[in-house]
């Protein structure tokens, strides 16, 4: 590996920026990809664009050519909407799962260190603290109030962002009119369809701490495989 | 959080030994079968005076990467190591585990 590539690596994780270093394992010649910042297709960029969302490296043959993959990704988020009971599990199961979190909610009583000790708590508007914190492909975001003057300004923000996983409390019925309220905001049914409510896996969670383990299991599943269909 | 933090210092040190004159080789897993102790994209710095931070197995075959590594140093080039378990193996350079993994050790240049 070339000291100016070693560099030039430093310089885009510092920048957090999607990196892959690509090594020619054959003739141990690397290059470092940007997937994401190209609109280039081709199958080694392909290759390095699904180990960055996989957040997994990978070895990738294109014919006589084969390569080695180590990817580079930015820390994951999570934002998580309503410093509810949930919440409170939520946060430190997502922490030492390599999330940075941010719990986002303006009511004071809700969203205080008392409850929260450890936490970055932003007592924002859900609309306002979004635009700031710029969701992006490494984020998560979580809406926990059942309170759609909180839950829908940070539905709409996760909407039109490329966020990898949007999940939403609620009922199925509160599922039901939340999806009708932003269908009339203009959101289409495939906008919808990315969010996942009633949040969590089907594990039959009743605790807090339960439905914050079924929560975190479902995005992890996503994260790492993509989908929770052979589940 | 960990994971990343140790690809992250791994990497600054290697920096850091090359701006400082020695010279570096990196060791990267590749491939794993079984119960391997790192995962793919693991990564070991070394020095010439054979100094490293960073891990590519649980300490069972650091030792022979660097002995490698060193010999890259002088040499140039890169390498591809397989590392597998046998009885005789398990407590020289093979996985007490029982997995089987690949190491791509290179100099950085």
């Amino acid at each position: 590996m070339d000291l100016q590539l070693l560099k030039e690596l430093a310089e885009a994780k510092e920048a957090k920026r999607q990196v892959v270093v690509a090594t020619h394992v054959d003739d141990g010649n690397s290059q470092l990809l940007f997937p994401f910042e190209t609109d280039e297709i081709n199958p080694l960029l392909e290759a390095a664009r699904e180990a960055l969302r996989r957040d997994k490296p990978t070895e990738f043959e294109d014919g006589e050519d084969k390569w080695f993959l180590n990817i580079h990704n930015p820390s994951l988020r999570m934002f998580i909407v309503g410093a509810v009971h949930i919440a409170q599990k939520l946060a430190p199961m997502a922490a030492a799962s390599g999330y940075d979190v941010t719990v986002i909610d303006p009511r004071r009583s809700f969203g205080s260190t008392f409850r929260f000790p450890d936490v970055h708590l932003d007592d924002r508007w859900p609309d306002e603290a979004m635009d700031e914190l710029a969701p992006d492909r490494r984020t998560a975001i979580v809406t926990l109030t059942h309170d759609a003057k909180l839950d829908d300004p940070a539905l709409e923000a996760a909407l039109k962002s490329d966020v990898f996983y949007i999940g939403a409390l609620g009922s199925t019925r509160t599922n039901a009119k939340r999806h009708q309220r932003l269908t009339n905001k203009g959101f289409t049914e495939d906008d919808l369809a990315r969010i996942n409510g009633p949040v969590g896996l089907n594990i039959g969670a009743q605790s807090p701490a339960e439905i914050a383990i079924s929560i975190m299991a479902e995005i992890t599943a996503i994260l790492r495989k993509g989908s929770t269909d052979d589940l | 959080m960990l994971d990343k933090a140790v690809k992250d210092d791994v990497l600054a040190q290697a920096l850091s030994w090359k701006e400082a004159g020695k010279r570096v080789a990196l060791a990267t897993v590749v491939q794993t079968w079984g119960s391997a102790p790192r995962p793919i994209g693991s990564q070991l710095a070394i020095d010439n005076d054979g100094q490293m931070v960073g891990s590519v197995s649980g300490g069972c075959v650091e030792g022979a990467v660097i002995q490698e590594a060193i010999t890259l140093m002088e040499e140039g080039g890169h390498k591809m190591l397989e590392f597998g378990v046998t009885n005789d193996e398990a407590w020289e350079v093979g996985l007490a585990c029982g997995g089987k993994i690949r190491i791509f050790v290179e100099t950085v240049n």
